[in-house]
């Protein structure tokens, strides 16, 4: 016992600081790929590169699109002579709570070159009756709908001593009759659509949905199918959408923190 | 064809009768084309006498091709035996009309064949005339009668309706004070799905039924037509803690169907990344068994090595769960010298972190009281179960196939892997293999980093796979051995990928080891196994 206290002492406080300070990103880490603004607009990948179909349009099309919120994150599109055309970004603060934001669109520019359109802007603050009740603490029943459990994986890294989200006052409850809203993983499989449905409805009102990973947000790898809805969205209103396959977990917390209203949305 | 393997030789005389023999579908390998589906439980009888287990079941639906029937596949392995086993399958394979396919089921005689011939039911329609637990698996209530998700007719993007459906039928257990307990699909924990059904007398459960498949994402249809390099990223996210097995077990079948030769170096990465899975696997297992045991300060740090590890593998392949590194044909990413630093640097620190918390966890009396003598899988149901990996080896079974079915870099003599047995069975015995395996895997580690050759990291892979052939492979992930067969169609893309998982063969066991437990110590058990949902139920 006072040994296991010295050793906690000697070790010091491995918290990281995130949100306060901003995310450590190691050089190899494969963020959202975008088409690079001023690149061969023709020359982009085609659709058929990306293995989870975010990619569409282009051939033809005076408009491209990666659907950031579908990718997987394998850096398929940014490799070899197409790739060129295609960048990975290094920001890992991307949820939204408008789907359509996670779609990086650009179009063809007059000389051939890609230009890119703005995302449109956030939805106005998150629901005064939410933050009212809910306050800027969250208590989050977690619901696999049919995930890979990487992104379930992720969540529980959250609790370990690096990450700590309780510090922000965010924690996982044992009931969604405890809960402020349901934090869900997985594209719901149809041996799950039921369970899903009877969780959120058993969280009191308001209450949040917030779809974590690629498979939540858009069915990811997964799609639709005869055991896929294809994402949580299609069978529960969803309030925030955390894209990556799976998400860091800063970039979860940041989520998290945007359903309580407590950070700013990027291009707010 | 003489093959120098003892144990085909001694079985070829007492096959031949069945069926006619031929090499399959590696180049040891014997395939036994069965002249009739009767003489099945025959011919399961012979393998099961010369020490041979099941390893996996694969049907496919030919019907729209020359042969026009249904093929079931059952693959067996040598089980039992003076180590190392021989790197051999031994497949039965039998063909069944495709407007009435049914054939006897073995599942009384083999109980590992439970699970498999239930799935084939429900994903082929295939009736297994006998089996003793006739209810759906894969599929769940309100699922329409006559459709087969795996049958070629099927439309994979449609979604038919939920039909009314009558309560599943639980086994029921009757009597004075036996009461239900019904836990899940949802847990309290952030923990995947699945519904446990305890019949309980006070404490004591008299009967565990777990029901699974509710993360049943359809991952088999959905890779099949696909060419390998687009099927390889479905693969690669069947679960998330077992990625690199699950990517290198697929990529290992297809190189084997492409007769690619894969470099020197990259097998030394991709087994880099192997290790490194099991690690963290192992590693933050040990964390969650003090959780499960509520020892607070070993949940702590098991989840603090875990974290240290993740980040280390995301500084090598730019993702936490190690995806992205390996690649059909080889591997994506190279070591620098200062990844090879950091991974040696990883396995000093996991080593020294690991040996304090196990000398704490050994020092406490009320952590190891929770683990002595809890959920006890005896050695004869783990083989009669055909359990793998660490939940087998704490019974006493001496398998790995690391060693029995080398893959990635393992055939190289310094890898030799020093297989870690156990005798107890119990949640003690699981969490000492972990450990000595940790240990083992940090040995590697530093041998792979301190001697990987030189060379190019990948072999060109062609576009489209030589058509109709098989390939299958076994690699030993965290949670034993995980056996991938794979088929390429008249195109040369993905005609049928099937995956027997580990967990998929030891969970049957949980409710055996959970039959000496008590119901507040289920969650120590379940946590011991340590079994993922995802790739289970794919």
């Amino acid at each position: 016992m006072l040994t296991a206290l010295l050793r906690s002492l000697r070790t010091g406080v491995v918290t990281i600081r995130y949100p306060d300070e901003p995310a450590a990103i190691p050089e190899r880490f494969r963020g959202p790929p975008r088409p690079r603004p001023g690149a061969a607009f023709d020359a982009l990948p085609p659709a058929e590169v990306c293995p989870s179909g975010a990619i569409s349009g282009g051939t033809g099309s005076p408009r491209y699109a990666i659907d950031l919120a579908r990718c997987i994150r394998c850096g398929r599109c940014a490799e070899g002579e197409a790739g060129a055309g295609v960048e990975l970004g290094r920001e890992v603060e991307l949820a939204a709570r408008d789907r359509t934001r996670l779609v990086a669109t650009v179009e063809r520019g007059a000389d051939g070159r890609v230009v890119a359109l703005p995302p449109p802007p956030p939805p106005a603050e998150v629901a005064e009756r939410v933050r009212r009740t809910l306050g800027r603490s969250l208590h989050l029943r977690h619901l696999d709908s049919g995930s890979c459990n990487a992104c379930d994986w992720e969540l529980t890294a959250l609790l370990n001593p690096v990450y700590d989200v309780r510090r922000l006052g965010v924690d996982f409850v044992a009931s969604p009759r405890h809960a402020d809203g349901v934090i869900v993983t997985g594209p719901v499989t149809r041996n799950l659509e039921v369970a899903v449905r009877r969780t959120w409805e058993a969280v009191p009102e308001p209450r949040v949905v917030i779809a974590v990973g690629a498979c939540a947000t858009s069915g990811g790898i997964v799609g639709r199918g005869y055991a896929s809805a294809g994402g949580v969205g299609e069978v529960l209103p969803v309030d925030v959408f955390i894209p990556g396959c799976p998400p860091r977990p800063e970039a979860i917390i940041y989520g998290i923190l945007l359903a309580a209203g407590r950070v700013r949305e990027r291009g707010a | 064809m003489a093959s120098p393997i003892p144990i085909l030789e001694g079985l070829r005389p007492r096959l031949a009768s069945l069926g006619a023999l031929e090499p399959g579908p590696r180049p040891d390998d014997l395939t036994v084309r069965l002249g009739r589906a009767g003489d099945l439980p025959a011919a399961a009888a012979e393998l099961g006498a010369a020490g041979l287990a099941l390893a996996t079941l694969a049907a496919t639906d030919d019907e729209a091709t020359a042969d026009h029937d249904l093929k079931v596949r059952y693959v067996f392995e040598p089980a039992s035996g003076p180590s190392p086993l021989p790197d051999v399958f031994v497949t039965l394979l039998v063909s069944l009309d495709p407007g009435r396919p049914e054939l006897p089921s073995i599942s009384a005689q083999v109980p590992a064949a439970s699970w498999h011939e239930r799935e084939a039911r429900d994903l082929f329609g295939i009736a297994f005339a006998g089996h003793p637990d006739p209810r759906p698996l894969v599929v769940h209530d309100g699922w329409p009668k006559g459709l087969h998700p795996l049958r070629k007719g099927f439309d994979a993007s449609q979604r038919p309706p939920v039909e009314p459906a009558e309560e599943f039928p639980h086994l029921l257990v009757e009597g004075e004070g036996v009461f239900e307990v019904p836990v899940g699909p949802i847990h309290a924990g952030i923990i995947e799905p699945g519904h446990f059904r305890f019949s309980t007398v006070g404490e004591s459960v008299l009967n565990l039924e777990p029901r699974l498949f509710y993360t049943h994402r359809g991952l088999e249809k959905r890779i099949e037509g696909l060419a390998v390099d687009d099927g390889f990223y479905v693969a690669e996210r069947i679960c998330g803690v077992c990625s690199v097995s699950h990517a290198l077990g697929f990529c290992e079948a297809s190189e084997q169907i492409a007769g690619v030769e894969v470099p020197r170096r990259a097998r030394f990465l991709r087994t880099i990344a192997l290790e490194l899975e099991r690690l963290y696997n192992h590693v933050g297992d040990i964390g969650n068994l003090s959780a499960g045991a509520s020892y607070h300060y070993g949940t702590s740090a098991g989840l603090r090595m875990k974290e240290a590890l993740q980040q280390l593998g995301e500084a090598l392949a730019g993702n936490r769960f190690l995806r992205g590194l390996v690649a059909p044909g080889g591997v994506r990413l190279d070591l620098t010298a200062g990844l090879a630093r950091a991974i040696e640097a990883a396995a000093d620190a996991t080593g020294e972190a690991l040996e304090s918390l196990l000398e704490r966890i050994e020092n406490n009396p009320t952590v190891t009281d929770r683990l002595d003598t809890t959920g006890v899988l005896p050695l004869e149901d783990a083989i009669a179960l055909g359990v793998t990996g660490v939940a087998a080896r704490a019974s006493g079974v001496d398998r790995d196939a690391r060693r029995d079915h080398p893959h990635a870099a393992y055939a190289s003599e310094r890898l030799a892997v020093t297989v870690a047995t156990e005798t107890d069975g119990d949640v003690h015995a699981r969490m000492d293999v972990r450990a000595v395996e940790a240990r083992e895997s940090m040995r590697l580690l530093r041998v792979l980093v301190g001697s990987l050759p030189p060379g190019p990291l990948h072999a060109a892979m062609p576009a489209a796979l030589p058509p109709w052939r098989v390939g299958l492979s076994s690699i030993e992930s965290p949670r034993g051995a995980a056996i991938h067969w794979l088929r390429s169609d008249a195109a040369g893309r993905i005609d049928r990928y099937h995956l027997r998982s580990a967990s998929y063969a030891n969970w049957p066991a949980v409710p055996v080891a959970a039959q000496s437990a008590i119901v507040p110590d289920f969650p120590l058990v379940n946590k011991s196994f340590e079994l993922c949902y995802s790739c289970t139920d794919r």
